[in-house]
């Protein structure tokens, strides 16, 4: 099992960093937020957190832009029509094999 | 008392748990894939129960960037679970001590919070621990095997499964941009920003945990000036 040294620290930053979002408010909390502006902010911030991590950098992540191309059409497809969770990842999964082993094939 | 709520909370996990399976399984194969070590990815799970985080921190990890980036990226991308701590500390039994909080706000994630605010009246320190021990179980757990899976299995398996968490960002993303605009006008130009820093030659120097930062709070901002949520929907949306 190889673990780096420095990778300790950067364990520790990272969910010290999570835990304190968490637990601060929880601790020292004793109001609701009533701020709308930093209501929205925080509703809107998932959203765009998740979709710049997505594109463009799901692009670059399979062994072909093609299939990873079609693997975010046919999982935007499915989850624009209300698929679960899994469908649309397995859709997307199941893309990216297809058409990389078709690639393969044809070569 | 105590047990029953316990029980109680065990049996609501139980749903979580098996989505944090197959979401975690995603997670350990694509960091394995960054370059993590089984051992490594699978303590980033145990230690932080977020997938949007762990999926923009382990890419610094791995890539030795800065303390600063990754800070500052789990600040930026974790910050709505702070809306979510003030919420459930509403919601939490007042009689629940500190040492409890300190160790209830560690599992305080999207799914263990959705759950526990849709309880009526206040929940217990026994519910709360029995809700939060399955899903950290499954999410360890699907971690560990998603990471021997990706070191195990062939490159184009563990292409195919690699992109099973963006699947999943996109089946939390789409739906919602479909039927509220302003999100959908908030996710584009976030991604346009993503793709300015991605493309324009000046600005591809910027890493990626930063290029998430600006990106998002950017689009953020703006979406909640120019059309603030109704402050009846206290709830932010997201994945673990």
């Amino acid at each position: 099992m190889t673990i780096r040294p420095q990778f300790f620290l950067y364990l520790l930053v990272m969910a010290g960093v999570t835990y304190l979002i968490r637990m601060l408010p929880l601790v020292l909390c004793k109001r609701q937020i009533k701020n709308r502006f930093l209501l929205s902010f925080l509703y809107y911030m998932p959203y765009a957190v998740l979709a710049v991590m997505t594109v463009p950098a799901m692009f670059f992540e399979t062994g072909s832009l093609l299939s990873a191309i079609l693997s975010f059409a046919v999982a935007a497809v499915l989850a624009f029509f209300g698929k679960s969770l899994l469908t649309v990842a397995a859709g997307a999964c199941g893309t990216v094999f297809l058409t990389d082993l078709i690639l393969l094939l044809i070569q | 008392m105590r047990s029953k709520a316990f029980k109680r909370g065990l049996l609501h996990g139980v749903p979580i748990f098996l989505g944090y399976l197959a979401v975690s399984f995603g997670f350990g194969i694509s960091a394995v894939g960054m370059g993590l070590s089984i051992a490594e990815t699978v303590l980033i799970s145990m230690f932080n129960l977020t997938s949007a985080g762990q999926m923009a921190g382990a890419p610094i990890i791995a890539a030795g960037g800065s303390f600063a980036e990754l800070a500052v990226s789990q600040l930026v991308i974790n910050l709505r679970y702070s809306l979510m701590s003030v919420s459930l500390s509403q919601k939490l039994d007042e009689r629940v001590r500190l040492p409890h909080r300190l160790l209830i706000a560690f599992a305080n994630t999207d799914e263990v919070f959705a759950v526990s605010a849709s309880q009526d009246g206040r929940v217990s320190r026994a519910y709360m621990y029995g809700l939060a021990l399955l899903p950290i179980l499954g999410w360890t757990g699907g971690t560990a095997l998603g990471a021997v899976a990706g070191e195990v299995l062939p490159p184009i398996v563990t292409a195919s499964l690699g992109v099973a968490i963006y699947g999943m960002f996109i089946a939390i993303v789409i739906p919602v941009t479909r039927r509220h605009l302003p999100t959908a006008a908030c996710v584009l130009t976030a991604v346009g920003i993503g793709c300015l820093f991605r493309f324009v030659p000046a600005l591809s120097t910027v890493s990626p945990g930063f290029v998430i930062i600006i990106a998002a709070v950017s689009a953020s901002l703006l979406l909640a000036w120019l059309r603030p949520i109704p402050t009846e929907q206290e709830k932010g949306g997201g994945t673990p």
